[in-house]
């Protein structure tokens, strides 16, 4: 068994790294620091730490003022109040800008587990990648993340990284981490039957889901795509021209997620059957988040389902 | 001091709105022209800014939070030298530079694009952190309006002013009194912005937007408070210097006819 690592976890870390290589960084926070794990960062350079009170449309606000005078900016709080609460400051004030503001909110999906509806984020790719310019990445393990976030910081414009509170298996090791290239979908597993593309956490699942599938003689292809935004549509068209088939897996709504976004490229370029594993329109609950991911179908066992579906087998 | 240069200024500000929104079809002269005194003040003596070098480092910042009222800001820039007045009048049409909220890549020394009320106080308190980070010369100018005081995100901007002692940051408020729907006083009291302000740790001041005497004596007591930001609570008029403009909620959004623009520049002393 892999080791287990939450992104947030590799983002506080990474954080720390980033930050004694680049003086211009600049962190900031709504009262959650030691949630997403900014924390670290604040101690090692409190001078370029700014908490900003639990005020999440300042405290996007204010990364934008910072990001316009010069410095990179990561501003964190929980994805709900990010990609939710300060949508329309993200739009008008960061996107329409195109400030350096790295948007990283942790806890999205449903394996925020026990604190329920009210956190448990799904609409937050639907939300950022409709802003003109923003790029949208959601590793899915703490060593891609930290690969993805050295990379997210040093393109210039702004950026929504999405992290998870609990720990996943981390399956990237050293030598794959560092062949991660922003805006590049990529294959963890060759397969000629069909194509799993998967992002965040879903991805592991989806590897899970491919040994299931090898026992019963499916072959499948699995992609991470860990950055919805710039999409990598040459990997989708050859994954769905190849094998005739995709399902989609991610840990967000079924509207307006990964699912939607491969689906926008395959309908145009090259229309193969497609599913979409993911949450079903419906809020979550409290619990567990494997015991979540089951109830809300969001296992490897769904995710082979949805490919029997597809295949029609 | 003799205050009359900037008294012919502003009328000339003034008479470049008047002319832009009637030329535009639409736009927001009311709330344009209660702040022109105040902007013509800051980009004609306050401001350390050079027209020729719009980012020039360590500048002097003004954002417009109240960004409908772009018509001051553009015509403030035009007569400072950034660029023809007459490009201004190409205001809202298609192609313009010069869009109906202002935009900060388009037009050469605006801060910050605009529009959406409450965050450009955010921003402009984001700009002073960053001053304060990098020990900047400059300050940071942010105008708001009073009906924008009823955005949350002004709250959360004036606590972290407050909290962050940022003495480089002043806001003025351009308290006209009046918003789209009538009287700040009946559609939802602001009142009393002074004391609001200053529960958030504000060196407040309160003035007559109107009067330069006032507004440069405000500024210098701004640059000279240690420690906390200050609020100039600017008493103005809406609709300022047009007679059939002012105070009356119903010129906050709407364009005059070539009849009524030409009456308000002869008010103004312009030409037309």
């Amino acid at each position: 068994m892999a080791e287990k690592m939450a992104t947030r976890q590799a983002y506080g870390k990474a954080l720390v790294e980033i930050g004694a290589e680049n003086p211009n960084l600049v962190v900031m926070d709504a009262d959650l620091s030691k949630s997403t794990m900014t924390a670290e960062f604040s101690k090692a350079y409190p001078e370029r730490f700014f908490n900003m009170g639990i005020a999440e449309q300042n405290l996007y606000a204010a990364a934008c003022g910072l990001a316009l005078s010069g410095k990179v900016v990561c501003a964190s709080t929980f994805a709900m109040f990010a990609a939710g609460r300060a949508f329309e400051i993200i739009r008008n004030s960061i996107g329409y800008t195109h400030a350096n503001v790295k948007v990283c909110a942790t806890h999205a999906g449903i394996t925020v587990g026990e604190d329920g509806a009210s956190h448990q984020t799904f609409e937050d790719i639907a939300l950022m990648r409709t802003i003109p310019g923003m790029t949208v990445v959601n590793p899915s393990d703490g060593a891609s993340a930290k690969a993805l976030l050295a990379q997210v910081i040093d393109m210039d414009g702004p950026a929504y990284v999405r992290l998870g509170r609990a720990a996943v298996p981390t399956f990237y090791d050293e030598e794959m981490a560092a062949q991660i290239q922003l805006g590049k979908g990529n294959c963890l597993r060759e397969g000629k039957d069909v194509a799993i593309i998967a992002t965040g956490i879903m991805v592991n699942e989806a590897m899970i889901a491919a040994e299931e599938l090898a026992a019963k003689g499916i072959d499948a292809r699995v992609i991470d795509i860990h950055t919805i935004k710039p999409l990598d549509e040459e990997i989708i068209v050859k994954a769905a021209s190849e094998t005739g088939a995709i399902v989609t897996a991610e840990e967000h709504s079924v509207i307006g997620g990964l699912g939607s976004a491969v689906a926008e490229v395959v309908v145009k370029k090259c229309p193969v059957k497609m599913a979409m594993v993911g949450q079903q329109d419906t809020f979550g609950e409290s619990g567990k988040p494997d015991e979540l991911k089951a109830k809300y179908g969001m296992t490897a066992a769904d995710i082979v389902a949805a490919v029997c579906g597809v295949l029609g087998k | 001091m003799d205050y009359k240069q900037y008294e012919e200024i502003a009328s000339r500000v003034r008479v470049d709105i008047v002319k832009a929104v009637h030329k535009a079809g639409s736009g927001h002269p009311g709330g344009s022209l209660s702040a022109a005194d105040i902007v013509t003040a800051l980009y004609f003596k306050e401001m350390n800014i050079d027209p020729q070098n719009p980012r020039m480092e360590g500048r002097d910042k003004f954002i417009l939070s109240k960004g409908h009222a772009g018509p001051v800001q553009y015509a403030a820039l035009a007569e400072r030298g950034y660029f023809p007045v007459e490009d201004f009048m190409t205001l809202r049409k298609l192609g313009s530079k010069f869009q109906g909220h202002p935009n900060r890549d388009k037009v050469p020394g605006i801060e910050m694009s605009t529009g959406s009320l409450g965050q450009g106080f955010g921003v402009a308190v984001g700009m002073a952190m960053a001053g304060k980070l990098d020990k900047s010369e400059g300050r940071v100018y942010v105008l708001l309006g009073d009906g924008e005081l009823q955005e949350g995100l002004i709250w959360e901007a004036a606590m972290a002013a407050g909290h962050y002692g940022l003495d480089n940051l002043c806001a003025i408020v351009d308290w006209n009194g009046l918003q789209i729907d009538g009287n700040n006083d009946d559609v939802m009291t602001v009142k009393p912005i002074d004391e609001k302000f200053a529960a958030f740790g504000f060196n407040v001041l309160v003035i007559d937007g109107h009067n330069f005497e006032e507004i440069f004596a405000a500024f210098d007591a701004a640059r000279a408070c240690k420690g906390k930001p200050t609020v100039i609570i600017a008493k103005t008029h809406k609709g300022r210097g047009v007679s059939f403009m002012e105070d009356n909620a119903g010129w906050h959004g709407k364009a005059p006819s070539e009849e009524e623009a030409r009456q308000a520049v002869a008010e103004l002393g312009g030409e037309w």
